[in-house]
């Protein structure tokens, strides 16, 4: 709990003012803090009279040293043969080549797959120097089970420092579920990695829907895990390499130890569709395009753009389109050349799933939007209106 | 047949704005609610207690003890009786404790449960972790980001409609098991006057840090693997060029010529 040293402090209100829960306050003289506090330390950072303390355990250092390496789980896109790597694997090698080389040690890529051929080449080429191969028939296809076993299994006999899973879909799954199996702090959707000068990785987060900033630390124990939002660090540059080590690792697996069994599927999006995660143009609408027959204007221009059609949380719960368009903290994070927000009107949660767009251009009635903020062109109007007229202007060009 | 529905209170965080001076969060006049993905989850057990008479619904909420607001709340749209874990040892607990926290509770209170649903992320932590840590504590299989949730003709498995990023998979797993739910019905349920006086009556138990077989270092933030070090706002946006009161012929033809510029349109 937080300890509050009353003849340090010298109710100077300055935690009160960085508080970012209101959990402090002034009673009868003195400094109080309520329920609503979560531990978080802002006030401890900011007291200058070393007033405020919050009591934590100890970890032994020798025994934290004796996890070594950055392992990245290399989700693979089962659609590819050889099977390669998502695109959000290839961004966080990048990331994690940083976070290896400021603490000494190597960059894994950890690839769990089916029987069939898988491209490791790819590793090396993006700043891998080991390559660790988990294959078997239990693991062609994505389960929680199967892959919780596979990797907590790799994670005890290698003993990593720190493991990064991309924010995917399987990856918030099963991630946690390596975390509590092994005893693991977890941090979600990280934002921003790096190594702070006592050898501990720091990540950076969005917490209250993008409102504030958290930096966190996981001081006790190893490794050290972090899931990464898509879109968020950029793929690095391909470079020749020799020098990757590949390493087959046994793997055992029972059918009966996966108890979900997939009865039926059911994929909205055409064959050859672009996914929203990977297009380079988007065109995104939102409550303001007032009924879903609106959107084909949006698509209409999209298609033009060579782009895709998107949308906000309001107008997927609507039913207007498919969950899986759907930009936003509760949908997928994205990180296009150009991104239109259309009737969007910017809500936070919204924003930091299109924030690493390039360029940004918003249309709203509402010159107080939100949306203006992120946006590098911004137009106060009806986007009903004006983007047929943009369309026909591009198409009169064409 | 036992449902429990582990439910959170959160600040309206769309509400939530940021004071430009300190940085910090203004949390004056911003109401608390029942996260809309916990809502959800509660959904889908009422559904199925309407499907199947003999269902009764267990609400749990960690939480100060004003969280028993969201308790009341779901009473009112059908939850039968609810668990309150409040403790001031529960503060500052993250993910791993507090799923920690509320397996153990489900455990000590409801042992005979069949189905846990939750919602998949609240909405002011996002994180989407607490319900498969809660899963693996209680050793149950889990399904996430479910649309659709029932039982089969039997009542021994669950089949759940999931989403998936190319759409839906069906996918069932034998109970007891773990659901995590991104939505519920389109059209929210809006509780009758009988229903909200009868949510008063309802009984909830509490349950404290000594009902509960957890060493005491393992609770809140002396359990807690990770640690928050520095709160901070999120970087300045950048500055744009904002047109207004134009035709809306002038404005197609102004983005027209910045795209041109920035050379989306060659």
């Amino acid at each position: 709990m937080l300890n509050i040293d009353h003849e340090k402090c010298t109710c100077c209100k300055v935690c009160i003012r960085n508080c970012p829960f209101g959990a402090l306050s002034l009673v009868g003289g003195s400094l109080h803090v309520n329920e609503l506090c979560t531990l978080c330390g802002a006030c401890v950072n900011v007291c200058r009279f070393d007033a405020l303390s919050i009591e934590r355990k100890k970890a032994s250092p020798e025994e934290l040293a004796r996890y070594k390496g950055v392992f990245v789980w290399a989700e693979q896109d089962e659609e590819t043969s050889p099977r390669k790597p998502r695109k959000v694997v290839l961004e966080l090698l990048g990331k994690g080549r940083e976070l290896a080389d400021k603490l000494g040690e190597d960059l894994v890529a950890v690839v769990l797959a089916g029987p069939g051929e898988v491209d490791t080449e790819v590793y090396g080429e993006h700043g891998a120097d080991k390559v660790i191969i988990c294959q078997h028939e239990l693991l062609e296809t994505f389960s929680t089970d199967g892959f919780t076993n596979v990797m907590c299994a790799v994670i005890t006999s290698k003993k990593p420092a720190v493991v990064l899973y991309g924010a995917t879909p399987h990856g918030r799954d099963f991630a946690p579920r390596v975390a509590a199996r092994l005893y693991l702090g977890l941090t979600a959707d990280c934002t921003g990695l790096e190594i702070n000068a006592e050898r501990q990785l720091v990540q950076t987060r969005p917490a209250f829907g993008g409102n504030i900033m958290a930096s966190i630390i996981t001081p006790y124990n190893r490794p050290q895990t972090s899931t990464v939002r898509p879109n968020v660090f950029p793929v690095p540059e391909e470079k020749k390499d020799s020098s990757l080590v590949k390493e087959v690792f046994p793997v055992t697996l029972n059918r009966a130890a996966i108890r979900t069994k997939v009865v039926e599927k059911r994929y909205l999006d055409e064959e050859g569709d672009l996914s929203i995660e990977d297009a380079r143009v988007i065109v995104a609408g939102g409550r303001g395009c007032q009924k879903a027959a609106n959107l084909e204007l949006l698509q209409d221009l999209a298609e033009k753009l060579g782009g895709v059609m998107a949308g906000s949380r309001a107008i997927v719960e609507q039913g207007w389109i498919p969950h899986t368009r759907q930009v936003g903290q509760s949908g997928t994070t994205v990180g296009p050349e150009l991104y239109i927000a259309a009737g969007i009107s910017g809500a936070i949660q919204h924003v930091v799933g299109m924030s690493s767009s390039k360029t940004v251009i918003a249309i709203n009635k509402d010159p107080e939007a939100a949306i203006f903020k992120t946006a590098d062109l911004g137009v106060v109007g009806d986007a009903v209106e004006i983007i047929p007229l943009l369309s026909a202007l591009i198409e009169e060009k064409n | 047949m036992k449902i429990v529905v582990c439910v959170k209170q959160v600040p309206e965080v769309t509400n939530v704005q940021v004071d430009p001076k300190t940085g910090t969060l203004i949390r004056e006049g911003v109401k608390s609610i029942l996260n809309p993905f916990c809502e959800y989850a509660l959904d889908h057990a009422v559904r199925i207690k309407d499907r199947f008479q003999d269902v009764s619904i267990t609400v749990v909420s960690m939480g100060p003890p004003q969280a028993r607001d969201v308790l009341v709340r779901s009473f009112e749209l059908g939850a039968d009786e609810g668990i309150l874990i409040t403790d001031r040892k529960f503060a500052g607990a993250d993910t791993w404790t507090t799923s920690l926290t509320l397996a153990e509770a489900i455990r000590t209170v409801v042992p005979d449960y069949d189905l846990v649903l939750v919602g998949k992320q609240a909405i002011d932590g996002d994180t989407a972790q607490v319900g498969p840590e809660i899963a693996e504590i209680l050793g149950l299989p889990q399904i996430t980001y479910a649309v659709d949730v029932t039982l089969t003709s039997t009542r021994r498995q669950v089949r759940v409609t999931q989403e998936v990023e190319k759409g839906y998979e069906v996918i069932e797993a034998t109970l007891p098991a773990l659901v995590t739910c991104s939505k519920g019905e389109v059209v929210r349920r809006a509780p009758s006057f009988k229903d909200v006086i009868n949510a008063r009556q309802k009984p909830i138990r509490l349950v404290s840090a000594s009902d509960l077989q957890i060493p005491e270092e393992q609770l809140g933030l002396q359990g807690s693997y990770t640690q928050v070090v520095k709160v901070f706002p999120p970087p300045a946006k950048k500055s744009s060029l904002l047109l207004q009161n134009l035709e809306a012929a002038d404005a197609a033809r102004e983005i027209f010529g910045f795209l041109r510029e920035k050379r989306f349109v060659e």
